[in-house]
């Protein structure tokens, strides 16, 4: 009975190990998030679980995250997946496909109140991303190759 | 670097154009596209209506999902007050495999659909209204036998929980027309699944 009780303890310690705590962020965490006005360049990526596009693009977020571990880069994946899919579905897709970069989940719904706020050209649709600095600002609603996304930050952090 | 600004600027006002959504007070443009019961539907069948719930909508989409009984519902409330929904399912099905004909006829019986479910064959319908995403919803007011847009974009302010929603934007919408007055707001945003398309 005790040896179970140990076991439990462990295996609940494994998995708090491997999956990431997602915090969430309402309208103020996201204007927090895109206008940042210091030395580091920003590229934050909107995606959900059930965006096929996304998925597909999230590896390169991942591994400019880890490239760039040490240098002025931060990579945010702001997740829009419905918080009642948090636990379900966000949490072991990150852990299944091993990111390790920041991940958020926003709270409010009601997107009309906030899309503009990140940019006014966005319609909506994800993937969508936004690569700023305290110099320049990049908007871009669509899916990225690996070379357009390393291009794009190179050409903001020069 | 000003340079490559400026050609991303450029290409950023072309895509724009490409895509430009009919706005608001715009003529809606005509359509004939094919049922999935058989027969073909137009926007003009619809001359003796005060006006048309069009939704650019699909099978897979979770967004799409949790608006659908919205959306029955919708119809079943405004149909007979004159604004019967007519549904587009824009996407390249070899793309989005769900989004066949087989696909679309299966779902509309399964949930017995009281409104047209129309595909988008050629793709030239989504491009012409605009629309970016699904579910992209365009209220259409008839003015003696001309349709005009009176309101783009989202049925509500939660897709997640109806019981949640504050904001019925589309229903404030109908109602700003049936009183004569322009819908405010006109337009609204929202987070959507992209349509599947080639070009």
């Amino acid at each position: 009975m005790k040896n179970l009780w140990v076991i439990g303890l462990w295996l609940s310690m494994v998995v708090s190990l491997h999956s990431q705590v997602i915090p969430e962020i309402d309208r103020e965490g996201i204007t927090q998030l895109i206008q940042k006005d210091n030395d580091t360049t920003y590229v934050i990526n909107f995606w959900a679980t059930w965006c096929s596009p996304c998925v597909k693009e999230i590896g390169f977020f991942e591994e400019l995250h880890r490239k760039y571990a040490s240098e002025k880069l931060q990579v945010i994946l702001v997740s829009l997946d419905f918080p009642n899919q948090k636990e379900r579905r966000v949490v072991p897709f990150l852990h299944e496909k091993g990111i390790s970069a920041p991940v958020r989940l926003v709270t409010d719904l009601d997107y009309n109140s906030w899309i503009n706020l990140v940019d006014p050209s966005w319609s909506g649709a994800i993937p969508a991303t936004l690569i700023y600095n305290s110099g320049e600002r990049l908007f871009l609603e669509k899916e990225l190759t690996q070379n357009e996304l390393n291009e794009h930050v190179n050409q903001i952090m020069n | 670097m000003k340079k490559l600004s400026l050609t991303l600027i450029l290409a950023a006002m072309a895509a724009t154009m490409i895509h430009a959504e009919v706005r608001p007070g715009e003529k809606a443009i005509d359509f004939s596209l094919k049922n999935v019961d058989g027969t073909t539907v137009s926007l003009s069948d619809y001359s003796d209506q005060k006006g048309v719930i069009l939704v650019f909508t699909c099978n897979p989409c979770p967004f799409a999902k949790a608006y659908e009984q919205r959306i029955i519902q919708l119809h079943e409330t405004y149909a007979e007050q004159g604004f019967p929904v007519v549904a587009v399912n824009p996407n390249d099905d070899e793309l989005s495999p769900e989004d066949t004909w087989e696909g679309m006829k299966a779902r509309a019986s399964e949930k017995g659909y009281p409104f047209p479910y129309l595909k988008d064959e050629t793709q030239e319908v989504y491009k012409a209204y605009g629309a970016t995403r699904t579910p992209h919803v365009y209220l259409l007011a008839n003015n003696g036998g001309n349709f005009q847009v009176a309101y783009v974009g989202s049925i509500d302010d939660n897709a997640m929980d109806a019981s949640s929603v504050v904001q019925k934007y589309l229903e404030q919408a109908i109602g700003a027309v049936v009183s004569g007055q322009n819908p405010e707001p006109a337009s609204t945003k929202a987070i959507g699944c992209t349509i599947k398309t080639k070009a």
